[in-house]
């Protein structure tokens, strides 16, 4: 038996991103000891690259902003697949989440009164989007983490969790190894937290970084949680095409926000071509109106760019398809046009965007206060994951909680910008909360050791093959991403992704043959080797769950079904692991909303 | 296809050695996507840090032909390929493996800096109000990556070793944003002295010529957190005044 170290927490938090440490500061507030385990250095999570802002309806900068106008956009965004009452709960809960973090030392742009400055976001209707500059992410972890180092929480750096420990129904632990030496660990807790973050390692073209293979949600897969929403992958519009090394590499939807356009090779405003019906009363109609909309002009609405991110992406994908493209195959995106309309331009822009100035300039050789940007669609996040109650945050599986990005609901078929970082802070908090409770409620389980020399012996295997009988972790995990982004990616057809459902069958054989060279000590390609299994199984998750909705709905898109379908509008796919070890999908009907609710939906129409 | 080789620190703890690499280069590559790909194709096991590839998350710290940089925000164009392009780990910090050191000592450095502390909110509602002007200054601070480079050419750390005794630029730079944020009432002049070894820094500036986020390091953080500590140690008279209005200069 290979040995391990035990450690012992009453809640363990897995994940450092804004999730995690919300949560950990919450549940070790509540009286309970904490520890949280991260894969990266403690800081380096991705929440740390967020840009634009964080949404709250604070109605610093227009007063007609409150909760009910942010609930019903965000389930407008969602194409009401959302868990209402999650929605709720973040609109109602996100300004004092971003209120505390002020009393924590966080320092945002401000008002010309001394307030919380708020910016334009695509799909929210007023500026609602607190922020610093194109930094938001990491004021906000810096804050959170800066806040939570003073209170005892126990930070395992480095550390990656490969399964989680069941006693009976309930979670009870989790078993990983520390990356710098590879010795296993054994986290010992009452309650577990997930708060790992994404997928998007899944796809070849994408914001994320090596983090983000969906470990999250597979764990809780195997740990017998239901993921619901998977078919919702989010493809941010704007990604950087130019040069091929830096392709897929964000650029914040905060350009737009302050007055960036996007054009095909023509010099068209190809936005204004297609507005959807749901947001016809909300949009300009002409570049003067929108430009008035993002100077803060109360009586304008919002220019088409600012549409919410599945519209903006597909249209995009349209020029290009139909060969108004840019040379490098993506579109335009100016900021640079606003010299026009106003004095200092330039040193506007390098305030408002730094991030992206210096990102352009230093990577592309592309001065944004000058010329338009070259930028096509890349993939940024995932809607779905481990469903949990939207009150307590607890999956289906007693013990075991998720915040963030990992959880499903709050976002429903589409998020806003900006919606990630409130969800963090506001699901983070209660996750903490109530694992903590649980922690109370609940003695120690017991460790099911067995099990746990299956996961280390698992583990080791790619070490005991080579070249000759087995493959290097790397291909394997390239030919998974190109197959999901040709087969399950923005346009989605069902033969495709059942061919791609059969070709996740074979990278499934050949992924349990990888070999690894080297040892245990910081050995990136036995870490990516046994990130692949997690890779796999979300994949699939999402090729099911896709082929199963039959309809184009946020951002799911069917080219062999290109319409909304109401019957398919009242339910959510929802996949688990069957008593077989095969994968099992159902439609889980939506719950009926509250009459209040539905009328602030109907009311803000 | 052009190429380029890559001489890269390999081993660990007990020693090690440059490996040569030869990979296929291509335009706008940076040093991280050199690394990827020989990582990618002829050494799997090539231990390296990363996370944004964006110059956003501090990770990716090395020094390339000696010179410390972050390897996401560094093009092989502006780098001489003709001859091997050399990587090597940060070296203020105990090694650990190729390309990665053990940075935890930062994280423990860090600890010792006295918390933030707000002063009570300004309106019934418990918020406050700042204006962008007395933020900006602070704002400059606060972009810090936490990459590390600072630490490491610092000589104070790199050569002397003074790890226990001196916090480092990158957390002077911590303390002088809570020391001038608007809202903070706390006092840190006695462990800038003591604990923090403020003192040790004699303004060599090489931490500023690094910061990948163009952070005045000394400037607008170390010389005035020197003054301040001069200010309370060795003005008796300028001490009285503050005690009767604590943060007077804030
Ligand atoms: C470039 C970019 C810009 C963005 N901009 C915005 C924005 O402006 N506004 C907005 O609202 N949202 C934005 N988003 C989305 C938002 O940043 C993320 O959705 C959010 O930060 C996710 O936070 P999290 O706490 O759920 O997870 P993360 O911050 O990703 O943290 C995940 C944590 O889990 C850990 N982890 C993962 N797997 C394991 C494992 N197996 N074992 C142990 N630890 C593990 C990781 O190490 C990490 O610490 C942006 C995203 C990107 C990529
Ligand atoms: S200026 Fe001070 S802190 Fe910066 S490198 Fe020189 S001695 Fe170190
Ligand atoms: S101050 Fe600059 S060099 Fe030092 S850690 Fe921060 S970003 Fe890096
Ligand atoms: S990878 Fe984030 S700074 Fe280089």
């Amino acid at each position: 038996m290979p040995e391990y170290q035990t450690f012992e927490h009453d809640v363990l938090v897995i994940g450092a991103g804004g999730a995690g440490l919300r949560a950990a500061i919450e549940a070790s507030a509540a009286g309970v000891s904490v520890g949280v385990v991260c894969k990266s250095l403690l800081g380096k999570a991705h929440t740390v690259m967020a840009e634009g802002g964080v949404a709250a309806a604070l109605a610093n900068v227009d007063e007609r902003d409150n909760w009910k106008v942010h609930f019903a956009d965000t389930m407008r965004g969602g194409q009401y697949l959302n868990n209402w009452r999650m929605a709720e709960l973040h609109a109602k809960e996100a300004p004092d989440r971003v209120r505390e973090l002020e009393a924590w030392g966080a320092l945002f742009d401000r008002t010309k009164d001394g307030r919380i400055l708020q910016r334009n976001f695509g799909g929210h209707k007023y500026p609602r989007l607190a922020h610093v500059g194109d930094r938001t992410g990491l004021e906000m972890i810096r804050t959170l983490q800066d806040h939570g180092v003073h209170r005892g929480i126990d930070v395992h750096m480095e550390c990656t969790v490969i399964t989680l420990l069941k006693d009976g129904d309930r979670v009870v632990g989790a078993f990983g190894y520390d990356r710098e030496r590879g010795r296993f660990r054994l986290f010992k807790a009452k309650a577990v937290v997930l708060a790992t973050g994404g997928i998007g390692r899944a796809y070849k073209i994408t914001s994320n970084s090596w983090e983000y293979t969906g470990d999250g949600q597979a764990l809780a897969y195997h740990a017998g949680a239901e993921l619901m929403d998977m078919e919702f992958v989010q493809f941010h519009p704007t990604g950087m095409v130019w040069p091929p090394s830096v392709q897929g590499i964000l650029v914040t939807e905060g350009v737009r926000g302050e007055g960036g356009v996007l054009q095909n090779k023509e010099g068209k405003r190809f936005m204004f071509d297609d507005i959807p019906e749901l947001y016809k009363n909300q949009t300009a109609d002409n570049p003067e109106e929108g430009w008035r909309y993002c100077q803060g002009d109360k009586e304008a609405r919002r220019p088409p760019e600012l549409l919410t991110r599945d519209h903006v992406a597909r249209c995009i994908v349209r020029e290009i398809k139909a060969g108004r493209g840019s040379a490098h195959g993506g579109v335009f995106l100016d900021i640079s046009w606003i010299k026009e309309k106003i004095p200092k331009a330039a040193e506007h822009i390098k305030k408002k965007l730094p991030s992206m100035y210096h990102q352009f300039k230093q990577l592309a050789d592309i001065d944004i206060t000058q010329e338009p940007m070259e930028v096509g669609p890349t993939t940024h996040y995932i809607m779905g994951g481990v469903r949990v109650d939207g009150d307590t945050q607890m999956s289906t599986v007693p013990g075991l909680f998720a915040a963030g990005e990992v959880a499903a609901g709050l976002h429903g078929a589409n998020r806003l910008g900006g919606n990630s970082l409130s969800d963090l802070l506001v699901f983070g908090q209660r996750a903490g909360k109530f694992a903590a409770q649980f922690a109370k409620e609940h003695g120690a389980g017991q460790i099911n050791v067995a099990q746990l020399e299956q996961a280390a012996q698992h583990a080791l295997e790619p070490f005991g093959r080579n070249e000759t009988n087995g493959e290097g972790p790397y291909q394997i995990q390239h030919a998974l991403q190109e197959m999901m982004q040709d087969l399950v990616g923005i346009v989605r057809k069902e033969d495709e992704m059942l061919r791609a459902l059969e070709g996740l069958q074979k990278l499934r054989k050949r992924g349990g043959q990888v070999a690894v060279p080297g040892n245990r000590e910081y050995n990136p390609g036995w870490h990516t080797a046994l990130d692949l299994d997690n890779l796999l199984t979300v994949s699939e998750a999402i090729a099911r769950a896709a082929v199963e909705r039959k309809e184009s709905r946020g951002a799911h898109f069917r080219e062999d079904y290109p319409n909304k379908d109401a019957a398919a509008g009242k339910f959510n796919i929802v996949v688990r692991k069957g008593t077989d070890g095969s994968m099992q999908v159902r439609r889980q009907p939506l719950s009926e909303m509250p009459a209040e609710l539905k009328q602030v939906v109907e009311d803000m129409k | 296809m052009k190429t380029a080789t890559f001489k890269i620190w390999r081993g660990d703890a007990n020693g090690g050695k440059f490996v040569d690499y030869t990979t296929e280069v291509s335009e706008g590559m940076v040093v991280l996507d050199a690394v990827h790909r020989i990582q990618a194709t002829q050494a799997n096991d090539l231990a390296c840090r990363w996370n944004c590839k964006a110059g956003k998350c501090g990770s990716c710290s090395a020094e390339v032909n000696g010179l410390p940089r972050l390897m996401c925000m560094t093009r092989l164009n502006d780098l001489p390929l003709d001859k091997p392009v050399t990587l090597e780990p940060m070296k203020a910090f105990p090694h650990v493996k190729d390309l990665v050191t053990d940075v935890s000592w930062n994280f423990r450095a860090k600890k010792k800096i006295k918390p933030f502390k707000p002063r009570p909110p300004d309106t019934p509602d418990g918020t406050w109000r700042m204006a962008q002007s007395d933020v900006d200054r602070v704002q400059e601070f606060r972009k810090c990556i936490e990459c590390f480079l600072c630490q490491n050419v610092c000589h104070v750390l790199r050569e002397h070793k003074l790890h226990d005794e001196f916090i480092g630029p990158r957390f002077f730079v911590q303390v002088a944003a809570l020391e001038m944020h608007p809202l903070d009432i706390e006092d840190r002049t006695e462990e800038l002295k003591q604990a923090h070894g403020i003192g040790y820094c004699n303004i060599t500036k090489c931490c500023t010529k690094v910061c990948p986020e163009g952070i005045t390091i000394t400037d607008n953080a170390i010389i005035p957190l020197k003054e301040r500590v001069v200010d309370n140690f060795y003005d008796p008279l300028g001490k009285l005044v503050k005690l009767f209005r604590p943060k007077a200069q804030k």
